[in-house]
């Protein structure tokens, strides 16, 4: 196992680049997911604004 | 109509595309993950440690295939901008602007995992190298476009200017291909070659293919959740959105604490 971690002295580097894949795709993979929702709730939220006073007057 | 351009039609619609984008969504993820897992095992496990270079190149496995990835992102960009430009088809400049940052997520990896192997086997983190310049260039050609398109106020505008430059910055991509023959570079000459034979053992190279596999599907992924969130905004006063956006959030606050 340490072998294996190790890559015959060059586990920093081996890792490091594999870890710096994980995260850097990770990232990309959330970003989208949080924009399309803030999207979605800045629209609601337009959507409750707009229809607040002609609902009162009503 | 034939039933091509009728399908090519109907998804260039931002309801249809928004809703089977959605479908696809968790099994394009899905395939990628088992793909990129398989790959990984095979690279990290299956595969023998090479005669020359040891066990520092198994990071090719995530090297190559983002090298692959920023560069055929590069020419989806383009061909995608190359469309919005001449027949001003929303969802292609749509695509255009989301596989920007994709793109210019795996030249970053490509460009770091480069570094993190050259220390140890070429003895420095870079080099002002022929390859090496034209990667760089190419995560700025990203980073330009993804910066124009922000820029801009009118999206639609912006979107098209940055298309522009896309399509100038395409000059760079033989010469990120070609760099290793062209130049007499520090950094190695092709070894996979998809046309003829491969200078490389299969097993090491069938994880290597998975992986690029693994890579292309989550771009794939990436880029329409990307558009997706993008065509929200872009369709912000349209019927459809509304109705999305008061599924999510319901519209009376006091159904939603009731």
């Amino acid at each position: 196992m340490a072998e294996f971690f190790g890559m015959g002295g060059y586990g920093a580097y081996v890792w490091s680049a594999y870890a710096v894949f994980f995260v850097v795709l990770l990232i990309d993979a959330l970003l989208p997911q949080f924009q399309r929702r803030a999207t979605l709730r800045d629209i609601a939220a337009r959507l409750r604004r707009e229809s607040a006073p002609s609902r009162s007057a009503s | 109509m034939n039933p091509l351009l009728l399908w090519f039609h109907k998804m260039g619609s931002p309801p249809t595309f928004y809703r089977v984008a959605g479908l696809w969504l968790p099994w394009l993820y899905a395939l990628a993950l088992v793909a990129g897992a398989a790959g990984l095992y095979g690279g990290l496990f299956v595969a023998p440690a090479d005669y020359q270079q040891g066990e520092s190149f198994r990071m090719i496995y995530v090297h190559v295939p983002c090298a692959w990835m920023g560069l055929f992102g590069y020419i989806f960009m383009a061909a995608n901008g190359f469309i919005a430009l001449v027949w001003r088809i929303k969802l292609s400049e749509t695509l255009a602007m989301a596989a920007a940052p994709v793109g210019a997520a795996f030249t970053f990896i490509t460009l770091v995992s480069g570094s993190l192997w050259g220390k140890p086997m070429w003895g420095t983190w870079w080099t002002w190298d022929a390859r090496l310049t034209s990667e760089l260039v190419l995560l700025f050609l990203y980073l330009g476009v993804i910066g124009l398109y922000n820029a801009i106020e009118d999206t639609r505008q912006a979107a098209r200017a940055a298309a522009f430059l896309a399509l100038i910055g395409v000059v760079n991509l033989p010469v990120v291909h070609y760099s290793v023959v062209w130049w007499n570079t520090l950094h190695q000459a092709q070894t996979v070659n998809l046309m003829g034979q491969s200078k490389i053992s299969g097993s090491m190279l069938w994880p290597l293919l998975t992986m690029a596999l693994a890579t292309h599907v989550y771009f794939f992924a990436s880029v329409l959740a990307r558009a997706r969130a993008m065509l929200l905004g872009l369709e912000s006063g349209k019927d459809w959105v509304r109705v999305l956006a008061q599924g999510a959030a319901p519209s009376h606050p006091e159904a939603a604490h009731g």
